[in-house]
């Protein structure tokens, strides 16, 4: 037994599950790598990958499912426990300590210098200075530098998130050859991207992840883009169009709704479009590519950095979320808990924005009240037998709340981030025929899901954006999810210069 | 160098503030010297303490309200035990009231970490609770405080072959510097001060880098609670018995932390910052003192300056917040 | 789904929903020990004293209850009350009663808009805020103080009515609190600000989002909480009749305590005025208790920190389970 241990997987993950509160992450997340293997790790937006990495080093303990390294069972309680195991990661967000200079860091995480110094070169910095303090570092820099110090460390298992994702090019090919050459010098990697480009160049297989479990294990060879994309959107039935009635052909006049070169924050770059009074217009992309911004600006939560927005043609500013609601703009963002009072009442959670101005902070008309209220909870089949705190209502009812507030408020453009994220498919299509009704009733409907079979349910048109930029709009009708995906993954074959 | 500079720029800047204020103050009272900065050096180690131990639990990402109620437990303990007591036996009774301190320190701490109230709860509520040990302790003003221990902060630094009243070094100053050292040693030379930084800057990453964060902030806590001690010591040395009442060195210290550069939403700032501006806070009393201000203004002035410190403290905060 | 509910979540969840029902309890427990230990002092006489001397710790606490429903607190409140109490007490000799009174909520008034300011645009957390501008309070009422000195000082007969006074053994005060609880109920079920300050405190980030402008509550609650500390100190310098410069620090901390025994919660969305009433009485009845056993004031200082540290960890801890 004991001289059987090259054939072992360094790294064996079978059937890890976890739950949060209601929602389930991951039901069978399965991942195993070999010596010296770079296995890509790919999925959707929210298909587990940040849960199972968590997991894989020491951040989540799993609910389910056993984790073996070199052959033992093993479970860790700490970050620091996995690292001494020999698992390392580089997460998504830099995680030096903004505070602390470069020397600093080092010392908190017991890296040692000169190895760290000399991947710090390798990976193409030359200008490091010790005593810099990290939060006064260019986001590139800081992604090396984790990558530096979790190289410094010898790891066993490298987890790299999205190690490439705020990189210049240069910097890229820095990254990508530093890790192949630790590949063939017998390390290990998990390699968890969106770029198929870099999937190509780097990595043995690939491992995809969809709805928390694992669903394919395929080696990289030319083609294989295809086979991943059909197993992250899996088999699915093509759902009947709940849409009946398509009115922005006939919308004329300035649109509701106008955005010109929007900039804002340091991910969203350039996105322009027209939204008109009874159109529902999908956003497609992938985690992070500045569709939060995009909303964010929208409802009055963020300024821009650069470009327009015009609201029936006229230019528009907002300071605060309330400029917004004036202009006519209900924000539906992506986090429930951002959006609902939790320890209150369903009925003072939809009301709220009735009481918002300094001339409604009087005594409030119940009767009035109670029928606005009564009228949404019925249109979106609230189910309200848990009256008393919003909290104990269901994910799906929860959502059905926030949209709620807005239908008692009346809408005139409607922000949906992400409403059927984690909710029953009931529910979502009660969402979907809800958001058809309002364009019906002449509002314009903004919509962006991390579920690409939702969109030709529910859209007109689709804006697909991408690394900050809009890519592409097309017609919802022929808006496929194959061809949704590799757009979104920067596939498309007409990318702007 | 330049870097030096840069970094240590708001405490550079204080400093300044501090020698203009010093100047000002010769120029109101011609006749200030020795005993003038003597007498300003030893009202300040009480603020002193105090400010230093909320700056180190507000770089830890918290703030401890009962510093001021600990300091008069600490300060009526050290009062009872030393009635009467001799030389050794203080010495005793001084390291007895410093793990007092840092036993109320860890508890603290240890109620923010087990409980998970908020910071600010946890230690409104412990600050009655020391008040009223404080008061069980001692009901009245009394006590008394070993001659040898209250000679260490009164006077002046005597030079051999120099009168007393020819250095300008008060010996109050001397203490503090010399009480605050090992805690600046802590905070800026090791590990766990480099641990109190990250949890208190980005908890997240400070737990991913490895950091304990319970124990960290447990252990910010006991540090503070043994600087708390040491202010209740103080206390008792210069009046020379306990009080049971805890002085207005809650929003005194808080200010003086804003001032000193410490931000309160954690993990930045240092000691030296705090300590410089609580006697800038101090000087300025003074000031105003030899100006023949009614005291009760000088008390209004004192709070308006402290309350604008921490607005503006406050609107800093929001802005960092904001990305 | 399965949703398996513990007994322990499960009585969390009634003690939530019918936060009245066990205070109730534990005031008539609190009353039966004291019976018990001391026979016949519980008579109509006692019921009514205990009620006039609830009653000023009740309004004080409006000011705490209010400002807990946002998450915030108002440690000025007791200094504002001694302000307004002793600067009408100098001037009604001076100017007059109503004159007098008048002026008195001048400072109230001021002190409640500098906490809003404070809290609401430069986003000082309100403790801090609320001890500064206690702080500078009581700085200026000493100096008024001194200017004072010589005109001597009245509490008119009619706040000695209102707190002393009694009319068939009910207290007098009751024709100002009656209606003033009233008011603060309908204020907190029945009007847009009322269901505003639980909306802040529940979730500042969805009132935004909801359109709220949040500094404007802040002013417009802490300017409220400074009104009503100011006619709590009315009413309290006439029960006790000599205004002097610590006249309802006494009731400071038990004015937090009683909020946060009533079951507001300190974090702000939950809570209702009706608990900290029955929370002022129970903490009358327990000082009642606390004399008798002749407990000193350090022992009641450590119990209200105990009671405020437990509760607020209990109630975290029920409210946290779903």
């Amino acid at each position: 037994m004991v001289h059987t241990q090259t054939d072992l997987p360094i790294l064996d993950a079978q059937g890890i599950a976890k739950r949060f509160g209601a929602v389930t992450a991951l039901n069978d997340a399965s991942l195993t790598v070999a010596k010296g293997q770079v296995v890509a790790l790919m999925g959707a937006n929210g298909a587990g990958k940040s849960t199972l990495v968590k997991i894989l080093t020491g951040a989540l303990r799993p609910d389910g499912g056993h984790l073996k390294i070199n052959g033992t069972d093993r479970s860790f309680s700490s970050p620091g426990a996995a690292r001494e195991a020999g698992l390392v990661p580089v997460y998504q967000e830099p995680s030096l300590i903004r505070d602390l200079d470069v020397a600093q860091n080092l010392r908190l995480g017991d890296t040692p210098v000169e190895p760290f110094l000399h991947w710090v070169a390798a990976l193409g910095i030359t200008d490091l200075d010790l005593h810099e303090m990290a939060g006064d570092l260019p986001l590139a820099t800081l992604r090396i530098l984790d990558l530096a110090r979790a190289l410094a460390s010898s790891p066993d298992v490298l987890l790299l998130d999205e190690m490439t994702a705020a990189l210049p090019s240069d910097l890229v090919e820095k990254v990508l050859n530093v890790v192949r050459e630790q590949a063939d010098a017998g390390r290990s990697v998990i390699y968890i991207s969106h770029r198929f480009t870099e999937i190509a160049q780097l990595c043995d297989r690939a491992t995809v992840l969809r709805d928390g479990a694992t669903v394919g294990d395929l080696p990289i060879e030319p083609g294989v883009e295809e086979r991943v994309v059909e197993l992250m959107l899996g088999a699915k039935l093509t759902p009947a169009r709940i849409a009946t009635h398509r009115a922005h052909a006939t919308a004329t006049g300035p649109a509701r709704l106008g955005v010109r070169n929007l900039a804002a924050g340091s991910r969203l770059t350039d996105v322009s479009f027209e939204l008109h009074g009874g159109e529902v217009l999908g956003v497609v992309a992938l985690e992070g590519q500045g569709q939060d911004e995009l909303f964010d600006v929208l409802g009055g939560f963020r300024r821009a950095r650069g470009g327009t927005v015009t609201v029936d043609g006229a230019p528009v500013t907002f300071r605060h979320p309330a400029d917004a609601i004036a202009a006519g703009h209900s924000l539906v963002p992506g986090n429930r808990a951002d959006a609902l009072l939790m320890s209150r009442s369903v009925r003072e959670n939809i009301a709220i924005p009735r009481l918002a101005r300094i001339c409604n902070w009087g005594s409030i008309s119940m009767r009035s009240e109670a029928e606005t209220v009564t009228a949404a909870i019925e249109r979106l089949q609230i189910d309200t037998r848990a009256q008393g705190e919003v909290r104990r209502l269901s994910g799906g009812n929860q959502q059905k709340v926030t949209i709620a507030r807005w239908v008692a408020s009346g809408v005139g453009t409607l922000l949906l981030f992400d409403p059927s994220r984690g909710i029953d498919v009931r529910t979502k299509r009660q969402i979907y025929q809800l958001v058809r009704e309002m364009a019906e009733q002449g509002a314009a409907i903004l919509f962006y899901t991390s579920e690409l079979a939702e969109i030709p349910q529910a859209c007109d048109r689709v804006a697909v954006i991408f690394n900050g930029k809009l890519v592409e709009i097309m017609d919802a009708a022929d808006a496929d999810e194959p061809r949704l995906m590799r757009a979104a993954y920067g596939l498309t074959s007409k990318v702007p210069a | 160098m330049m870097r030096l500079v840069q970094r240590n720029g708001w405490v550079a800047g204080l400093l300044v503030l501090l020698i203009i204020l010093l100047i000002a103050t010769k120029i109101i009272q011609p006749d200030f010297g020795a005993s003038g900065v003597e007498s300003l050096g030893r009202a300040s180690v009480p603020f002193a303490f105090a400010t230093a131990a909320m700056a180190i639990v507000v770089i830890a990402g918290g703030i401890d309200l009962s510093i001021a109620a600990m300091m008069a437990v600490c300060s009526v303990t050290a009062a009872r035990l030393m009635v009467g007591a001799g030389d050794g036996e203080t010495v005793l009774i001084v390291i007895l009231v410093l793990a007092l301190g840092a036993l109320m320190g860890a508890i603290n701490g240890a109620m923010v970490v087990l409980t998970r109230v908020p910071d600010i709860v946890v230690t409104l509520a412990m600050l009655f609770v020391w008040e009223g040990t404080a008061l069980l302790i001692l009901n009245t003003p009394s006590g008394a405080a070993t001659q040898w221990l209250r000679d260490l902060i009164l006077g002046s630094l005597s030079i051999p072959g120099l009168p007393e009243r020819a250095t300008f070094i008060p010996k109050s100053l001397v203490f503090v510097v010399i009480c605050l050292i090992p805690f600046w040693f802590i905070m800026h030379r090791t590990k766990l001060g480099l641990s109190i930084y990250a949890v208190g800057g980005d908890p997240v990453a400070a737990f991913r880098s490895g950091v304990p964060i319970g124990r960290t902030r447990i252990i910010a806590y006991s540090l503070a609670g043994v600087l708390a001690g040491l202010g209740g010591l103080s206390l008792t040395m210069s009046t020379g018995i306990g009080e049971p009442i805890p002085g207005p060195y809650l929003l005194a210290s808080v200010s003086a932390v804003v001032l000193g550069g410490v931000a309160l939403s954690g993990g930045k700032g240092g000691i030296i910052g705090p300590i410089v501006a609580v006697f800038i806070l101090r000087l300025v009393r003074m000031d105003l003192t030899l100006m023949s201000v009614d005291p009760n203004v000088t008390t209004i002035v004192e709070g308006t300056i402290m309350v604008v410190v921490v607005m503006l403290g406050g609107m800093l905060a929001m802005k960092g917040r904001r990305p | 789904m399965t949703t398996t509910v513990s007994t322990g979540q499960r009585i969390g969840r009634f003690l939530r929903d019918n936060p009245l029902i066990p205070l109730i309890l534990l005031l008539l427990v609190l009353v039966a020990i004291l019976e018990i230990r001391q026979p016949g002092i519980v008579n109509e006489r006692w019921v009514g004293n205990t009620i006039k001397f609830a009653i000023p710790l009740a309004m004080l606490a409006a000011c705490q209850t209010l400002t807990m429903y946002t998450g915030g607190i108002d440690l000025s409140a007791s200094v504002v009350a001694t302000i307004v109490a002793f600067v009408m007490a100098t001037q009604v000799p001076v100017i007059g009663v109503v004159p007098g009174i008048l002026l008195a909520m001048v400072p109230a008034v001021l002190i409640g808009l500098l906490n809003g300011f404070g809290v609401g645009i430069c986003g000082v957390h309100p403790l801090i805020m609320t001890l500064g501008t206690g702080l500078i309070g009581t700085g200026f009422l000493q100096v008024y103080q001194r200017t004072v000195i010589a005109s001597g000082s009245v509490v008119p007969e009619s706040l000695q009515w209102l707190g002393t006074g009694r009319t068939f053994g009910a207290p007098n005060a009751l024709v100002l609190f009656i209606p003033f609880a009233i008011a603060i109920l309908f204020i907190q079920n029945r009007t847009g600000f009322g269901r505003l300050l639980y909306a802040l405190g529940s979730n500042e980030k969805a009132a935004r989002l909801s359109g709220v402008r949040s500094w404007q509550v802040y002013l417009a609650l802490y300017t409220l909480s400074g009104l009503i500390a100011g006619v709590t100190g009315l009413l309290y310098v006439g029960l006790i009749k000599a205004p002097s410069l610590s006249l309802v620090e006494p009731l400071m901390l038990p004015s937090v305590a009683a909020a946060v025994i009533g079951g507001t919660s300190i974090f702000g969305g939950r809570g209702s005025y009706s608990g900290t009433i029955i929370g002022a009485l129970i903490l009358t009845v327990l000082g009642t208790m606390l004399t008798l056993l002749q407990m000193p004031e350090g022992g009641r200082r450590i119990l209200f920190g105990a009671i405020i540290l437990a509760l607020t960890a209990i109630y975290l801890r029920i409210t946290d389970q779903d």
